[in-house]
């Protein structure tokens, strides 16, 4: 797995792909088809209030609470709900609960599909070509790259997102966490961890 | 459509590249294409399927060079075009042409929140008989569309087994194609690796899909 920087090299000189966004929004500002401060709220939700620590806060609050965590197992849409996310890209949600001898993993091969209310925007990776066309057919070695082995007798559960239902991954809460409050165990839940190319560690690394 | 989209089980695509810390848009042009996207679907005027369908429609080797949100880009603009909210001439000047009218735009900064809450749920409450029960054998159908379809290659003909029913839900392949929802049922189906991929595959790995009435054939 690399982790250098790839093509993200911020310019002095606007790009020519920039140059042509600028000009098709005041296209379109300019035929009144868009509003810019729409696009500016659209931007500052995924940017500022949509993300992965809405996921932690699901995650954490099922391990501290048992009725919470069979609601969401059993109905996730409506659990989710409950603490206040819904909407665009997770209309329809399915829990995947981790164990000591089952791992989920959650993959689109054929697009970006992707939990939005608990985790935001997919990152690069994600959306890519290298992950959408190996979880499925090698998820060991995929898992193995983001520096996650698993023993053998692991089952392993590839969920490929195909339509508009949205899988999220409970993963297991980590030894020695048991002393934890809840915000305190949301602290320590990735955006990794609810996809399921890693686990909860007590002391957190990577997204 | 067989398109390189469809890349479930395709090596040589190269190692991931995870990046820590990624900014939720790396480039700000990349934040304006995603609100773009958003803000011109208010207008309604194709569906969600549709954008997906604009994509793949993006010859292969440009797919395979171009980032996301070019991606994005290149179908915005191909489907604006399509459904007459634009003219070539006007993306290529960037001005309008003279003389056009003047919309209201469908979204407005206040209507952001309400629309994210809401979403547009898939399902149709409507009565449409369940082809499959949970636990029964199934395989899917060996079908090769040259539209959008959300049936993927590397599953086509292999045999696999109802694991939920998620209830009746508009119908991809015509929704892509403005023919209509066609709901029906929507199933996760589980497919063992060793079923998908030989014998060289793990017993204990399995790949579930979700997978429509239309899709799938008795065992």
């Amino acid at each position: 797995m690399r982790t250098d920087n790839h093509d993200h090299s911020h310019q002095a000189v606007p790009s020519d792909v920039a140059l042509r966004v600028k000009a098709l929004e005041s296209l379109l500002v300019e035929k009144g088809l868009v509003d810019p401060a729409a696009l500016d709220a659209l931007i500052d939700s995924y940017e500022h209030k949509i993300g992965p620590r809405n996921g932690a806060r699901v995650v954490a609050r099922a391990w501290v609470d048992p009725a919470y965590q069979k609601r969401l197992l059993t109905d996730a849409t409506a659990a989710i709900g409950e603490l206040g996310y819904t909407g665009g890209q997770g209309e329809h949600m399915i829990v995947v609960a981790n164990g000591p001898k089952l791992h989920n993993l959650v993959v689109c091969t054929l697009c970006s599909c992707y939990p939005w209310p608990v985790l935001g925007l997919p990152p690069v990776w994600y959306k890519s070509a290298p992950y959408r066309s190996r979880a499925v057919i090698d998820p060991r070695g995929v898992l193995r790259e983001f520096g996650l082995e698993l023993p053998e007798d692991v089952e392993i559960r590839v969920w490929d997102s195909t339509a508009e239902v949205r899988y999220l991954v409970l993963p297991e809460r980590p030894a020695g966490s048991e002393k934890l409050r809840e915000e305190e165990l949301a602290a320590l839940v990735t955006r990794d961890a609810m996809v399921g190319v890693a686990k909860v560690e007590l002391a957190p690394t990577g997204g | 459509m067989n398109g390189v989209h469809d890349m479930g089980g395709m090596h040589g695509m190269g190692p991931i590249q995870y990046e820590k810390n990624e900014p939720v848009f790396p480039e700000a042009w990349e934040a304006r294409v995603f609100a773009l996207n958003r803000a011109v679907r208010a207008w309604g005027k194709w569906t969600g399927d549709a954008s997906r369908h604009a994509v793949e429609l993006i010859p292969a080797p440009d797919y395979l060079r171009m980032s996301y949100y070019e991606q994005r880009l290149h179908a915005l603009i191909e489907l604006m075009v399509k459904h007459g909210l634009v003219t070539p001439a006007e993306v290529e000047s960037g001005q309008p042409v003279p003389d056009s009218h003047k919309a209201t735009p469908a979204l407005a900064a206040s209507d952001v929140p309400g629309m994210i809450a809401k979403g547009r749920p898939a399902t149709r409450e409507v009565q449409v008989p369940a082809r499959f029960r949970v636990g029964q054998q199934v395989r899917a159908r060996n079908l090769h569309p040259t539209g959008h379809t959300r049936l993927p290659r590397y599953v086509r003909g292999k045999p696999g087994t109802i694991y939920l029913d998620h209830g009746v839900h508009v119908f991809p392949d015509s929704s892509a194609h403005a023919l209509g929802e066609n709901p029906q049922h929507l199933y996760s189906v589980r497919f063992a690796a060793q079923d998908l991929w030989g014998d060289q595959a793990s017993a204990r790995t399995a790949v579930y899909l979700d997978l429509w009435d239309d899709y799938l054939e008795h065992a």
